[in-house]
């Protein structure tokens, strides 16, 4: 029997991709470990290899082929002493396949929110009329951000495990060893615990640095320096010693990786005095945050999201685009529920915004953008209005943001509310990482609506 | 890699079974390449693919009893101590009938009854947890040995040097593998070490280390004996540098751009631990080639069952989701 080769997913967020060449023809023998053709991907260009034996019969899509999507069958292999008859049509009828001469552009994950940053103009910016906007990925905004400030001060500098020659394991730093060399973009042993200290230890010599965690999970072996030699050091020293800092990476949870790779720190991190924390959502902010972050005579805690990188919003094309830390964002106006949110699960909790509407509840949704400090006084005056909150949050419920935001709710508005604060939280279980208990784990737009309504008492 | 391989004294029925066993680990892989190229596999995987005669050489020279644990590259761990491949492989897939049972993933599977112990996601982790089974082996003086696989980036943890320390202080019978693929991601060894020779890595603890050619399964097997035995006797743990390679990326997602594809195929071509031990027992006349298609065909029902049982087994009942958190204290 004819072996079917598929277009193979080659990474955990790979959709489709492009067959950009063959290295095969058909009539060739090839066996396992033969490299069959070259894949590009939503991240790089790929090899793929056979594991089979056997002589290729038909190749099924052309070099050049864009937009193949993942299982399309794109050649079938002859197996020993077989003839080019036995081949039929490859059975996967579900797989379209379209010669486009266009670029692909890959349907960012969250099309709805996406959506509605784009019809609901921002309340608070201080951005010019007029300003031109430039649609960005968030990756792509946080290395212009790097690279702007490492172009006006030269005491700033980033280390990490790949963040150099490999271009950053996410391609955040992409092209930043190019422009600025290896003095200043450093590629690091696996010694989380180690580079950090190294880092705590430039900054209290003078200098600038970004500490790239690969994810924040390997963090957890750094987090004694982060806290105790970083945020506690001036205050020790009595207002002496300064450690300007920045400690940023990717935070919670990506797709399908598990239990110790999936875990959101906010709250753990929020907690700490002498660091200042923040999460932004869009890339505007993920830019214009990291650049206050990388100004900031303080260390700070920078919290990105993996699954939000490849996403595209405008930024503005402003020479020096910085949002100030500690301002929470009204990112849609509403009168009948605030919901408060950071990092991607504001872009749940503008899709419920969306549902809601259409319900008859006009929900306000505010982006913390920064979570230490806390931008308290955003919070309290939309809940004066609104009279009901709803605190959502992608990690842990217990001693969580939420629970944070809910007690200063009541602490300082509690003669407003109509209704007990409502959290919508990660279940209390580590992540696990079969598909459907992930998506069970992870709380959606539909978790926010449920407790939008609860609050509202609409059945 | 210079070593060439020495003649090492086997016998057939050996050969033949570490053959078997490396060979049940790469198509069990190829595989798992297969099953994540169709999306049936996914987040993190990473393949031990080039690396096979390290493990199944150490598992041979190992007691019944002894425990193992290593990192997120422990599919061929586990296939070594015995653990079924359709119960690894539905882990691969998130089913029900993983050893997880879909809550662990590729990077963290258990088996109390085959004595292993993960399955560790954060890199250098399974260092200190390894000694600590040598502790307690120690404190129950039960006569086994822990053995620690760990990579050449994990080798620069400082985690690695407090438990190798503790380990020869109290003289836990432990054994500490490296498996010196070259590569740590895109990072070569020479790109983060200040003294690339890991064996000697616990000189300063006074714990003794030894280099050996990872590509040749007797030249393993030799050593950890060897080593075995030392550690089983009282005197402390040892340090064995593997020689290895992968051949794969770092993660199926990895395009490895950092190496040149003369590279993989030199060590593919010259060093596969598998043609290697195929040419000896062809040469010793102990099997010929149609015994080892025979004995491929066995291995890849094998593999392909483990695969139609990790695609057909159902997803966990959303009721898991819940359970194995905390246990209930007994009254
Ligand atoms: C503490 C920590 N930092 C970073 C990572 C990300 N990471 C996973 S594997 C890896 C490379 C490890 O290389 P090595 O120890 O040589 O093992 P190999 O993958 O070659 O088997 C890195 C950096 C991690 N899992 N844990
Ligand atoms: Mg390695």
């Amino acid at each position: 029997m004819a072996i079917d080769i598929q277009m193979p997913a080659l990474s955990p967020t790979m959709e489709e991709g492009t067959l950009t060449k063959w290295l095969v023809k058909e009539g060739d023998s090839i066996s396992s470990g033969d490299i069959l053709a070259e894949i590009e991907t939503d991240k790089a260009t790929m090899e793929i290899e056979t594991i089979d034996e056997g002589v290729v019969g038909k190749i099924l899509i052309s070099e050049g082929t864009q937009n193949v999507k993942v299982g399309t069958v794109i050649l079938q292999l002859l197996e020993d002493g077989e003839g080019i008859d036995v081949l039929s049509a490859p059975a996967s009828p579900e797989a379209v396949i379209e010669k486009v001469d266009e670029p692909i552009v890959l349907a960012p994950v969250e099309t709805q929110s996406h959506q509605v940053i784009e019809t609901v103009a921002p309340v608070e910016m201080d951005i010019p009329s007029g300003t031109a906007m430039i649609e960005t990925s968030v990756r792509d905004a946080l290395r212009d951000a790097m690279a702007e400030e490492m172009r006006k001060d030269d005491r700033v500098f980033i280390m990490g495990e790949e963040v150099a020659q490999y271009q950053g394991a996410y391609k955040v730093t992409r092209e930043l060893l190019q422009e600025f060399g290896p003095k200043r973009v450093i590629d690091t042993p696996i010694t989380e615990h180690g580079f950090a200290g190294i880092g705590v230890g430039a900054a209290m010599g003078g200098l600038k640095p970004i500490v790239e965690f690969m994810t924040w999970n390997f963090a957890m072996q750094a987090i004694d320096h982060i806290i105790n030699s970083a945020a506690k050091t001036l205050y020790m020293s009595g207002g002496q010693m300064r450690c300007p800092i920045v400690f940023r990476g990717p935070n919670g949870a990506a797709s399908r990786v598990g239990a110790q790779h999936s875990h959101d720190y906010s709250s753990w991190y929020a907690n700490v005095p002498g660091l200042k924390v923040v999460a932004p959502y869009d890339a505007a902010d993920a830019k214009g945050l990291l650049k206050a972050a990388i100004l900031d005579p303080n260390p700070v805690v920078f919290l990105e999201h993996e699954m939000m990188y490849g996403e595209m919003h405008d930024v503005p094309d402003l020479e020096n685009y910085i949002v100030p830390i500690g301002k929470a964002l009204v990112r849609r106006v509403g009168s009948d529920v605030t919901i408060v949110s950071h990092s991607r699960m504001v872009g749940r909790a503008l899709e419920a915004a969306e549902i809601l509407a259409t319900e008859g509840i006009s929900a306000e949704v505010i982006d913390l953008r920064t979570l230490r400090p806390l931008d308290t006084d955003t919070v309290i005056a939309s809940v004066k209005k609104t009279n009901r909150i709803v605190c959502a949050e992608e990690g842990w419920g217990q001693s969580g943001i939420g629970a944070e935001i809910a007690t200063r709710v009541m602490e300082q508005a509690f003669d407003y509310l109509d209704a007990p604060p409502a959290r919508v939280f990660q279940k209390d279980v580590p992540l696990p990482y079969a598909g459907n208990l992930e998506a069970l784990s992870i709380p959606n737009a539909q978790d926010v609506v449920v407790a939008a309504k609860a609050v509202c008492y609409k059945d | 890699m210079t070593t060439k391989p020495k003649h090492h004294k086997t016998t057939k029925k050996d050969l033949l079974q570490l053959y078997r066993d490396m060979l049940l680990i790469r198509r069990f892989e190829e595989k798992a390449g297969q099953l994540y190229g169709m999306g049936l596999i996914a987040g993190f995987c990473h393949l031990y693919i080039g690396q096979e005669a390290v493990v199944v050489g150490i598992r041979d020279a190992m007691a019944e009893g002894d425990q193992m644990i290593t990192s997120y590259r422990d599919h061929g761990h586990m296939l070594a101590c015995g653990m079924s491949p359709r119960g690894v492989m539905a882990e691969l897939t998130g089913r029900s009938g993983g050893y997880s049972r879909g809550k662990g993933g590729s990077m963290h599977m258990f088996s109390v009854e085959k004595q292993f112990f993960g399955g560790h996601g954060i890199v250098g982790a399974q260092v200190p947890l390894g000694a600590g089974l040598g502790l307690a082996n120690k404190y129950k003086d039960n006569g086994q040995i822990s053995v620690t696989f760990f990579g050449d980036g994990a080798s620069n943890q400082g985690q690695v040097y407090e438990a190798l320390n503790m380990a020869k202080l109290w003289d836990l019978p432990t054994l500490f593998i490296i498996e010196n693929n070259q590569y740590a991601m895109g990072t070569s060894l020479a790109r983060a070490s200040a003294q690339t020779e890991l064996y000697k890595r616990g000189e300063s603890f006074g714990v003794k280390g030894i280099q050996v050619d990872g590509m040749d399964v007797l030249a393993v097997r030799e050593a950890a004996k060897k080593a075995a035995k030392h550690a089983r006797s009282g005197k402390g743990p040892l340090i064995l540098e593997m020689m290895t390679y992968r051949y794969r990326g770092h993660s199926m997602s990895d395009p490895a751009k950092y190496r040149t594809r003369e590279e993989v195929n030199e060590m593919r071509e010259e060093h596969d631990p598998i043609d290697m031990v195929k040419a000896r027992l062809l040469k010793e006349k102990w099997a010929d080639l149609d015994d080892l298609k025979a004995l491929d065909k066995e291995i890849k029902t094998i593999v392909n069952d483990a695969a139609e049982f990790a695609k057909t087994s159902p997803e966990p009942d959303p009721s898991e989701l819940y359970t194995d958190v905390l246990l209930e204290v007994e009254a």
